[in-house]
């Protein structure tokens, strides 16, 4: 009885959420070495009243995530709760056993994942789905679950409410899907809600979308919400306070306005500031690489990705190229590389007209026209050294072997501020900024005119993309070389570029010098594409919602 | 069941179809081009020359080889299956006779091993590392690693001969009653079971595994199911498309495994028979029986396929 | 950079025993106690002094046709793996990175030839072929070849894909350079494994051709010709045939233990340091 008691659940006080000195640690095999244990979460203490929303952010292997888990009681891969408290609704979980963490699953917390097309069941229904957890908590009837789920699925703004439920997961778009969740998670009507990257998934100008909608469902249901994320203006959108995390230890805690506008920490500083890299646009100058009217499709023509676009850089400038996913950059870089010969125009490269054949082109050809790629990892060969994948441009370009070699690794290295001693590492060695400048410095050895960067960045937490891109222009600078800048960030074409152009399904819809471009009056896509960026701004979101002309693809 | 879904079955058939006629042709070619003359290689290096000739002749081998390729096949889809060499006899009812021994047999094995390597499988996973998962691993080293006759001999040698539980021969005759045919096929079946359970069972605790490893598993996880909730509502609807293609893959291995096993048990089946005709260099009943093997191994690899793609959502409810 | 400490105990058996093999078959003329095929004692005696496995179907010393069978045996299978990665790793690497019609053409063959039993296809050609060792080396390297084409065409096109390689064509690297200095190395430890477990499939493969009768052909014998020979010895309760069998199931697991290993150890493409 005491028992049954102690473990009940109790709605009257103000706190929810009371996690104290929480302590997460987990096994990690290293391949070739012995097991070894490291503390995820060290020490957090989390406070949460009821109805508020609490937004945790830090960069990759903060523990935002393990410490959103812990609130239901949950550790994905083997992660341990081993020490503090979890007390949620007046009882500490911990103390629960299987069977308590099961009784408030889907009860009293409920959770959004990062990717919900991988998060329903691919064989049922959604709105069967939906109402499983209320079904299985017997909060209410099949019919009245059912109903319930409808007007959630109208609150948060889905095409046909009343239908979408008897869909198939795959039948159903990935930002549509991100809402059926939300709507999933409340439809038990729990206490609290956590949010896991519920929008870094999506493209940007579905991105606010969802985001306003979970907004609206969260304010209109009272619910509690702890929202994790990497992303600072997003959060700043929906969290009533903010606690920064990084290493598994807190940084600090504050209101929203306090920590955006005020921050007493250096790295919080940081964060907020991580978008403003001092570049001053350059003059237009004469173009060194032309693209001139460029139609490519892929399966022999059938596809049409790049429709009859032309953009031009000059020397020692950069081109951002932005859009979304699916407007068909990436699919620029493979034309000029010539990787994807065009089917129509051409491209002119310092005063000559570029083969359209990769295997027709000439060393030297190659040579002046590097790339650096998004996945740094598998942008290196993984069984050569640091030293082999910067060296082998020198030996291959230039002819230079031995001790001559090695001196320009040696230098390259330095300009890409890493020391000689990473020569002999291994890409495995190395952590995911490091991957990025060998990358830059294996573009560089062969001392390009112009460097294709690939979504160069997007991979990395803010900061160290920071420091990427400050190194990508301070090395502009020394080289005189040109880039190609492709890119899904909008903010990050602010800092860098000199001229833009703007791909909306294969076509450039805006192009011209940056100061031109992000400048009014703006057609509709490239509105909704500036409109959509988050800001570290209280209330952007509503703004940004209210001005919008055109309606994001995603849905 | 929409359109589409029957086009992609239907293509699926068309392939296999496809695929057996190309396999005659090449059971048909590795037969008669290779170097090396059968009528020579039938009769032995002493066989007078005018002995070659007759044979030549009553083979017709004379004839060119597409013209016999294609007498071969017409005969196979009119029923014909021709005539053995080695004592003048029609094929097709030899073939019938032991077709429906192997099948028999294998029918059996088959109705041992799935269920069985399915409910252990699933414990292996309920248990993840426990008693019954590692036996799985051991096991599964031990099956791949084992010859099957090596199994075949070990049960003879204990429970037929040590044990006499068991006879060590397989005699199965016409009109055997089912009791004792049923006593007579015990331990060749019991061979063929121990030869494809542990690799089932590995293949199910994987086709699982995989599917529990899932992000939705974890979104039931967290909506609060129970352990065997989950297993049932979330994980099996999902689990059995792989599972059945492990069953079908496994049925086809043991259709090539009897081969074996029927000798291993003197058992008067299909196997036995090609590998005697093989010996005794009869070029049509190693023919025929390459293919009828062929045919059912294809066929049930097609199975597998039909199965996956009818039970993908996906392709059953298209956007 | 091998510690030989961390090679897990299992592993570390299976090498031992599978060196011991090795060995045997090497010097097996040296360490016989009988010459090959001498009929030295009564049929089916007892294991004795002078014969410490008894003798077998003829009154040959077992021990002494273990060991012959084991040269036979290791021989056949080794030539017959070393034909099946050479054919198909080659061909599967060519046409993972030449790719276009002459990948389809091979991938088709393929296809074709692995939709018929393998044990089937063995011995629907053996039935015209004459029986030589020579034949059965290549019937069962060439026939297992499209299992090696299959492994290190996918594990290729899985690399081939990768940036790093994409880098080194806009590069302008050759041909070679790519399959030999960016697709090799990172192939090499999936195929080492494979190889382990095509040894093994041929050791199987060979044993059951002999067992059948259509392998070795007498007066030599490997492993499974043995239990051939002694399988009528079973039913009076004389396992002399369960012998062979059984040094093939050692040998098997063993090559499999270090296979399994090996393919452990390198499962991921992190490649780097210690994961060689």
């Amino acid at each position: 009885m005491a028992r049954a008691a102690k473990n009940a659940p109790d709605r009257t006080s103000d706190t929810l959420l009371d996690i104290r000195n929480l302590r997460i640690e987990a096994t990690v095999y290293p391949p070739g070495e012995d097991p070894k244990n490291v503390v995820i979460v060290d020490d957090v203490s989390v406070k949460l009243e009821r109805g508020k929303v609490l937004g945790l952010i830090g960069e990759s292997g903060a523990g935002k995530s393990t410490i959103g888990l812990s609130s239901m009681g949950y550790g994905r891969g083997g992660v341990r709760i081993t020490g503090g408290e979890v007390i949620l609704n007046g009882r500490d979980i911990l103390k629960g056993g299987p069977s308590g963490f099961r009784k408030l699953r889907g009860r009293e917390v409920c959770y959004v994942a990062q990717s919900a097309a991988a998060a329903f069941n691919p064989a049922h229904r959604l709105m069967r789905q939906v109402i499983e957890a209320s079904l299985k908590h017997g909060v209410s009837s099949r019919a009245e679950a059912e109903k319930r789920a409808i007007a959630l699925f109208k609150e948060v703004s889905l095409p046909d409410p009343e239908h979408i439920g008897n869909r198939y997961p795959h039948q159903v778009s990935g930002g549509q899907l991100q809402r059926v969740m939300t709507a999933m998670a409340l439809c038990s009507k729990p206490d609290l809600i956590v949010f896991d990257e519920p929008t870094t998934a999506l493209d940007v100008t579905t991105q606010i979308d969802v985001l306003a909608a979970i907004k609206k469902a969260i304010r209109d249901t009272g619910v509690a919400a702890l929202y994790i994320t990497h992303d600072l203006a997003v959060v700043a959108q929906v969290a009533d306070d903010i606690m920064v995390l990084r290493h598994g230890k807190k940084v600090e805690k504050g209101d929203t306005h306090q920590i955006i506008k005020e921050p007493r920490q250096a790295y919080t500083n940081a964060l907020v500031s991580v978008h403003s890299i001092p570049h001053e646009e350059q003059k237009p100058a004469a173009p060194l690489l032309s693209v001139k009217n460029v139609t490519a499709a892929y399966g022999g023509g059938t596809v049409k990705v790049l429709k009859n676009v032309s953009v031009e850089v000059a020397a020692g400038q950069t081109l951002a190229v932005v859009g979304e996913s699916g407007s068909g950059k990436s699919t620029l870089a493979r034309a000029i590389t010539g990787l994807l010969p065009p089917m129509e125009g051409s491209v002119e490269f310092d005063g000559r007209t570029l083969p359209k054949r990769l295997a027709d082109r000439t060393k030297n050809d190659l040579r002046e026209l590097q790339m650096i790629y998004q996945m740094a990892d598998v942008a290196m060969n993984p069984r050569q050294t640091v030293g082999t994948i910067i060296g082998r441009p020198i030996e291959f370009y230039f002819g230079k072997r031995g001790r001559e070699r090695d001196r320009m690794v040696a230098e390259l290295l330095d300009k890409i501020e890493m020391g000689t001693g990473f020569g002999d590492r291994y890409p495995a060695e190395l952590s995911g900024g490091q991957k990025q400048r060998v990358c830059i410095a294996r573009a560089l050895a062969a001392k390009p005119k112009l460097i294709i960067c690939d979504e160069v960045t997007s991979a990395l937490d803010p900061l160290v993309a920071n420091g990427i891109l400050k190194l990508l222009l301070n090395l502009q600078k020394e080289e005189n070389v040109a880039y190609v800048f492709i890119t899904h960030d909008l903010a990050t074409v602010k800092s860098i570029a000199d001229s833009i152009a703007v791909m909306y399904q294969g076509s450039v819809v805006r192009y011209g010098p940056k100061s031109k471009v992000l400048a009014p009056p703006f057609d509709a896509y490239t509105d909704l594409l500036l409109s959509s960026v988050p800001e570290m701004e209280l209330g952007w979101l509503e703004k940004a919602m209210a001005s919008r002309r055109m309606e994001a693809a995603g849905n | 069941m929409g359109a589409p879904l029957l086009k992609l079955v239907g293509k699926r058939i068309g392939l296999s179809i496809g695929l057996l006629f190309a396999v005659s042709v090449l059971i048909f070619v590795g037969t008669q081009i290779l170097p090396g003359d059968v009528a020579q290689s039938i009769l032995g290096q002493a066989a007078t020359p005018e002995a070659v000739a007759n044979l030549r002749a009553q083979l017709g081998l004379n004839d060119p080889a597409y013209v016999r390729y294609f007498h071969w096949l017409f005969g196979l889809l009119t029923g014909n299956l021709g005539t053995a060499l080695s004592n003048g006899l029609p094929i097709g009812p030899a073939i019938a006779e032991r077709l429906k021994n192997t099948l028999f047999l294998a029918f059996w094995a088959a109705a041992v091993s799935i269920p069985l390597s399915i409910i252990l499988g699933l414990i292996a996973v309920r248990h993840k590392n426990g008693f019954i998962d590692k036996l799985i691993s051991a096991s599964t080293l031990a099956a791949i690693s084992l010859p099957d006759f090596f199994i075949g001999y070990l049960l003879i040698y204990f429970v037929a001969v040590k044990l006499g539980w068991f006879t060590s021969v397989s005699t199965v005759y016409d009109g055997m009653p089912f009791l004792s045919r049923m006593v007579a096929i015990a331990l060749p079946a019991l061979t063929l079971t121990l030869v494809v359970l542990a690799q089932m069972m590995r293949m199910t605790r994987a086709a699982i595994l995989n599917v529990m490893q899932s992000a939705y598993v974890e979104t039931a996880e967290l909506k609060g199911l129970s352990r065997s909730e989950i297993i049932w509502r979330h994980a099996f609807p999902n689990a059995v498309a792989p599972i059945i293609n492990v069953v079908m893959l496994n049925l086809a291995y043991l259709v090539v495994g009897v081969v074996v096993i029927e000798v291993i048990f003197v058992y008067p089946g299909m196997g036995q028979y090609l590998v005697d005709h093989v010996a005794k260099r009869d070029v049509p009943v190693v023919q025929d029986c390459g293919l009828i093997f062929a045919a059912v191994y294809i066929g049930l690899n097609m199975l597998a396929d039909i199965f996956s793609i009818l039970s993908n959502p996906r392709l059953r409810h298209p956007k | 950079m091998l510690n030989i400490r961390r090679i897990p105990i299992s592993a570390l058996a299976g090498i031992l025993v599978t060196l011991l093999f090795v060995l045997a078959a090497i010097f097996t003329p040296w360490i016989a106690p009988y010459p090959d095929a001498a009929i030295v004692g009564d049929v089916w005696a007892p294991a004795s002094a002078a014969h410490w496995l008894g003798t077998d179907n003829l009154g040959r010393d077992l021990l002494t046709r273990l060991l012959y069978g084991a040269r036979i045996t290791l021989f056949i299978a080794f030539l017959a793996t070393v034909l099946s990665f050479t054919l198909g790793a080659s061909l599967g690497f060519s046409a993972a990175v030449v790719g276009g019609w002459f990948d389809e053409l091979l991938s088709r063959f393929v296809d074709l030839i692995m939709s018929i039993p393998t044990l089937i296809f063995a011995l629907v050609v053996l039935s015209v072929l004459p029986s030589t060792t020579l034949t059965l080396i290549l019937v069962m390297g060439v026939l297992d070849s499209t299992r090696v084409f299959r492994i290190s065409r996918a594990v290729a096109v899985d690399i081939n894909v990768m940036d790093f390689v994409e880098a080194a064509k806009l590069r302008g690297e050759g041909r070679l350079w790519i399959i030999f200095r960016e697709i090799l190395p990172n192939a090499l430890s999936p195929l080492v494994a494979e190889l382990g477990l095509r040894f093994i499939f041929a050791i199987l493969f060979l044993s059951a051709l002999s067992f059948l009768g259509l392998g070795v052909q007498p007066p030599n014998s490997d492993w499974g010709g043995m239990v051939k020979d002694n399988k009528e010895g079973i039913v009076f309760g004389i396992p002399a045939a369960l012998l062979p069998a059984a040094a093939i199931s050692v040998l098997a697991i063993s090559v499999n233990l270090v296979a399994d290993w090996i393919l452990n150890r390198t499962t991921d493409l992190k490649g780097g340091r210690g994961n060689g």
